[in-house]
């Protein structure tokens, strides 16, 4: 696994770039990752980022664009407002979470 | 040197307008052929590709009000189902398996077919009706889903896809 430096810190990512190690995140992090892709975090931002982290550790696996509109309460339309195009890939990267394996 | 120079960054083509396009024509209106559209065209709205669906054909009752919630799967003529082929018309084995489908896909958290329009709506797609198939039904606008952006003919879709991908289910 190679490992990259985030916010002056040496963290772990798989050969795109997404953390692999659940621990090594933390919101400063988060910020740092949402920089990197252009995303300017707000409450919202964040809100949904704390549901992914809670959820993967819930569950143990990243949730899908519709687990987070039907369980964490933020509908699809706006999942795409704020991570646009590809909000299921940008929000787990950002939450320093593998990409969701779920179909839907 | 700033914290982000040595990031190893994934590629969300952000700064690519790739103007991918796809167009799904869903052609029939049992429940398990409802699902791939739905699926393949939820995932490429995830990925970014504009998409546009064509219900036409039997496809149109999963666009029709009083429909899109009764549609059932049958074993008849299906070798996968893996019925014997002797038991798959008898009475009763539709909605058994119609039930049974719906059991597995509720547990797999795939959400049912009304459902899985508005998700599919909310994330962009585009929703089209097949004017021939209206006419043929004797159906019209109020009859079917709200999310339908319009009844259009076939030249009017084929006019709208122009360079997309394209996927006839």
């Amino acid at each position: 696994m190679p490992t990259t430096t985030i916010n002056g810190h040496d963290v772990t990512v798989d050969d795109e770039g997404f953390m692999t190690v659940y621990d090594e995140w933390d919101e400063d992090t988060g910020k740092a990752l949402a920089e990197a892709i252009g995303v300017d975090m707000t409450d919202e931002h964040w809100q949904v980022i704390r549901f992914l982290r809670n959820d993967f550790k819930d569950q143990g696996a990243t949730p899908t664009i519709r687990r987070v509109s039907t369980a964490g309460g933020v509908d699809t339309k706006k999942l795409f407002q704020l991570f646009p195009k590809k909000p299921a890939k940008k929000m787990a990267y950002i939450a320093g979470l593998p990409k969701p394996a779920g179909c839907v | 040197m700033t914290a982000t120079q040595d990031m190893l960054v994934p590629s969300f083509d952000d700064e690519v307008e790739t103007g991918r396009k796809l167009a799904i024509i869903i052609s029939k209106g049992s429940l398990d052929m409802a699902y791939p559209g739905l699926i393949l065209g939820n995932a490429a709205l995830g990925e970014g590709v504009e998409v546009e669906l064509f219900f036409t054909f039997w496809g149109f009752d999963i666009i029709t009000k009083g429909r899109m919630e009764h549609l059932k799967f049958s074993p008849v003529g299906n070798p996968a189902a893996h019925i014997p082929a002797a038991l798959a018309p008898i009475p009763g084995m539709t909605s058994m398996a119609t039930h049974m489908m719906h059991k597995s896909l509720e547990e797999l958290e795939i959400p049912d077919v009304p459902e899985f329009l508005e998700l599919v709506k909310a994330s962009g797609a585009r929703i089209w009706a097949c004017r021939l198939s209206a006419d043929m039904n004797h159906l019209s606008a109020d009859d079917l889903w709200d999310g339908v952006d319009g009844i259009i003919n076939a030249s009017d879709f084929i006019e709208m896809t122009d360079g997309a991908q394209l996927l006839f289910i």
